[in-house]
């Protein structure tokens, strides 16, 4: 059956959402991470823009507007000049192998598509294969905080896991713009603390891998 | 009538904003400190007379029932005390060093963010704008534990982002999932997520989509609970930033997170089709009493230990609340007030005992009571009381969870005593050496005020000795909401 060229158009671009993820986890340089995620966000904004005509809400192209200027220019520049300041454009390790972790993505879209399209019979179809979409692209982000122990890559899978969020407060038909404008400034406040802390470890410490500030404390468990 | 109760709301809201702008300007520290505490004293009268004044219809944003006026007057007293601690707390940290005046105008003004933020979540009666409360006092919390910038700090407050952005994420999953389970039933806007609407419509919600909601709220809330096994923030965040932040953190950050999962447990409840959710709130709260309990034994710093005792504890009061009933609610409400009162009342003596003696090494604190007698008697007797013994306000409220445990489902009271007892054996364990042994280290005298800790461990005291008949109505009201 059809649902029309609404429904196709949002299915491609959450589908785009859950493949830049599996590219983001992974990628294993910062640079190309980066430039994944700025990617990611282009495909949140042309998304978000798309339920924005289709919705009749104007006040979606703010958040649409807010994603592809802060989220796919000023963030991914901002950490870019951050990564050759402190000089760790190289490798990102992993705590675990790209092989384990792809096969642990895939577990996790397998995870969120039974829950989600279970759970939500009666709601629109294209309202419950975003919010499906947007649980992938969330519980992937998680995965990525979990696997890597650079701050950098850490950050950007939270940033990561915040367009799923977005993503499915968009698909949410009429969500209060308190909501989104929220979403928006928590990024922004994250951005700034992240900033604090990245120019304090570099200060300190002459690294930002989170392993390197394990310290015996005598009880370390 | 001039004063009405949104006047009040407001004031509990405004204040800490407009004090916050004002102490990030001035620089002198002893000033600051005062307008801390007269912002947070005048923050604390507004939240009173939300007792006295007629209560309007619910708005679309804040609202004031029974249930969190409790929680806002509990709030924004521990506040109001621990700025008075604070005041004595920081003069120590800048003569030592550990923290410039920058640093001190920054944190006053934080202090007064998150207590804004905090009273915002409690007065909010829409679940987006709960959100971005706790998510505010989340974030300045993160930068206050930060803020003495050395290895362990900064390792403690990243911890602490990391696990609290991906708790917040949770949340708002679960967020947007109830507005999805309201929009067939409330239609589209702003109602969707007002409280009052939602509770008086949720048996309408298509529960499988509910259910999953609140899994996504429980684990995102209840990292911020501290509940097991997405507590490993919380004894680092406690143990490397300033004492007057533990104590807020234990005292007051724990119980706004808990307060979100109730509303939610509310609208549940009101939906037949969905899960009880009770048993898995019940199964987190044992896990994270029993685990804590056990924890407690190997600690070496004086904060982590009282950290994780707050985990134990956070951990019987999600239980009680889990098990649901008029008496179990009762209970939870009482025993999440007094462990607010003891372990922030604690956390004050600790901050004053590892001034003195410049460590957090339970190792090189020794015989307390017979170098500063006040403090050192002071911190057994806050000690005895979070431990559970008569005949304080912590045994009353134990005691009612654990026989109506017995009542109602004996079996899982084997590991409630169990962890009770642990817990009880562990702190003492720890108390006999701080308290009792040849003393160690600097025996100079601390010039430090003594009064908040001693009025919380007296409240707690005259709470365990004699509970005002208004206070037991009231709590029995708040109990009955909570179903």
């Amino acid at each position: 059956m059809g649902h029309g060229l609404t429904f196709d158009v949002a299915h491609l671009l959450g589908g785009g959402l859950v493949l830049v993820s599996f590219l983001m986890i992974t990628q294993h340089r910062l640079y190309a991470l980066l430039n994944a995620f700025a990617l990611q966000a282009v495909l949140l904004a042309l998304s978000v823009a798309w339920q924005a005509s289709v919705q009749h809400a104007p006040h979606l192209y703010i958040t649409a507007l807010i994603a592809l200027v802060f989220k796919a220019i000023i963030v991914p520049v901002g950490l870019h000049r951050i990564i050759q300041r402190l000089g760790i454009h190289r490798e990102i390790e992993t705590v675990i192998g790209s092989g384990t972790t792809m096969l642990a993505g895939m577990g996790l879209v397998a995870l969120s598509m039974t829950v989600m399209l279970k759970v939500t019979p009666t709601a629109d179809p294209l309202a419950r294969e975003d919010l499906a979409f947007a649980l992938s692209v969330v519980l992937l982000g998680l995965l990525m905080m979990v696997t890597r122990r650079n701050a950098v890559s850490q950050v950007v899978g939270f940033m990561s896991l915040e367009n799923g969020l977005v993503f499915a407060g968009t698909g949410a038909r009429g969500m209060p713009l308190v909501v989104e404008i929220s979403v928006a400034f928590s990024v922004l406040i994250a951005f700034f603390v992240i900033g604090v802390f990245l120019f304090r470890i570099r200060e300190r410490f002459d690294t930002v891998d989170i392993e390197a500030l394990d310290r015996f404390r005598g009880e370390r468990r | 009538m001039i004063f009405s109760a949104s006047t009040s709301i407001a004031l509990v809201l405004v204040i800490p904003v407009v004090a916050a702008a004002v102490l990030a300007l001035l620089p002198d520290y002893r000033l600051s400190s005062r307008l801390n505490m007269l912002a947070s004293g005048l923050t604390f009268a507004a939240s009173l007379s939300l007792f006295f004044v007629a209560r309007p219809a619910p708005g679309q944003y804040l609202f004031v029932d029974d249930l969190n006026v409790v929680f806002i007057v509990l709030n924004t007293f521990v506040g109001f005390t621990t700025s008075v601690f604070s005041a004595s707390y920081i003069g120590h940290e800048l003569e030592t060093g550990r923290l410039t005046p920058t640093y001190l105008r920054f944190y006053h003004a934080m202090y007064q963010v998150m207590m804004g933020g905090m009273n915002l979540a409690l007065t909010a009666n829409n679940i987006g704008l709960m959100w971005v409360g706790i998510e505010l006092a989340t974030l300045t919390t993160v930068l206050m534990v930060g803020i003495y910038r050395t290895h362990e700090a900064l390792e403690a407050a990243w911890k602490y982002f990391i696990l609290g952005s991906v708790g917040i994420g949770l949340a708002l999953f679960g967020t947007i999932l109830v507005y999805m389970a309201a929009l067939p039933v409330v239609g589209e806007g702003v109602d969707g997520m007002v409280w009052t609407v939602l509770v008086t419509q949720a048996s309408h919600f298509d529960p499988a989509l509910i259910n999953v909601a609140f899994v996504f709220l429980l684990l995102g809330y209840g990292t911020k609970v501290g509940l097991a096994p997405l507590h490993a923030w919380l004894p680092d965040a406690h143990a490397e930033g300033p004492t007057p932040i533990s104590a807020v953190l234990s005292g007051l950050l724990l119980n706004v997170a808990l307060y979100a999962v109730l509303r939610f447990k509310i609208l549940l409840a009101a939906n037949l089709g969905s899960v009880a959710p009770g048993p898995l709130m019940m199964t987190l709260g044992l896990v994270s009493l029993v685990f804590a309990a056990l924890m407690l034994y190997r600690r070496r710093d004086i904060k982590r230990l009282f950290a994780y005792s707050s985990i134990e504890h956070m951990g019987i009061i999600t239980f009680a609340f889990g098990m649901g009933g008029p008496v179990a609610n009762f209970a939870g409400l009482l025993h999440m007030a007094m462990h607010s009162l003891t372990k922030s009342g604690i956390f004050f003596a600790v901050g004053h005992v590892t001034q003195i003696k410049g460590t957090q090494k339970i190792a090189e604190i020794r015989g307390l009571t017979q170098t500063h007698p006040w403090l050192g008697w002071s911190l057994v007797i806050g000690v005895v009381a979070i431990a559970g013994l008569p005949p304080f306000g912590v045994f009353m409220s134990e005691f009612l969870v654990v026989s109506s445990t017995f009542a109602r489902e004996p079996w899982l009271a084997i590991p409630l005593v169990l962890g009770i007892v642990l817990a009880l054996g562990a702190l003492f364990y720890h108390l006999n050496g701080i308290a009792f042994s040849d003393p160690t280290g600097s025996t100079a005298p601390s010039d430090a005020s003594y009064v908040p800790m001693i009025v919380h461990f007296g409240l707690v005291l005259v709470a365990g000795v004699f509970l005002p008949p208004t206070l037991v109505v009231w709590f029995r009201h708040v109990a009955e909401i909570l179903g």
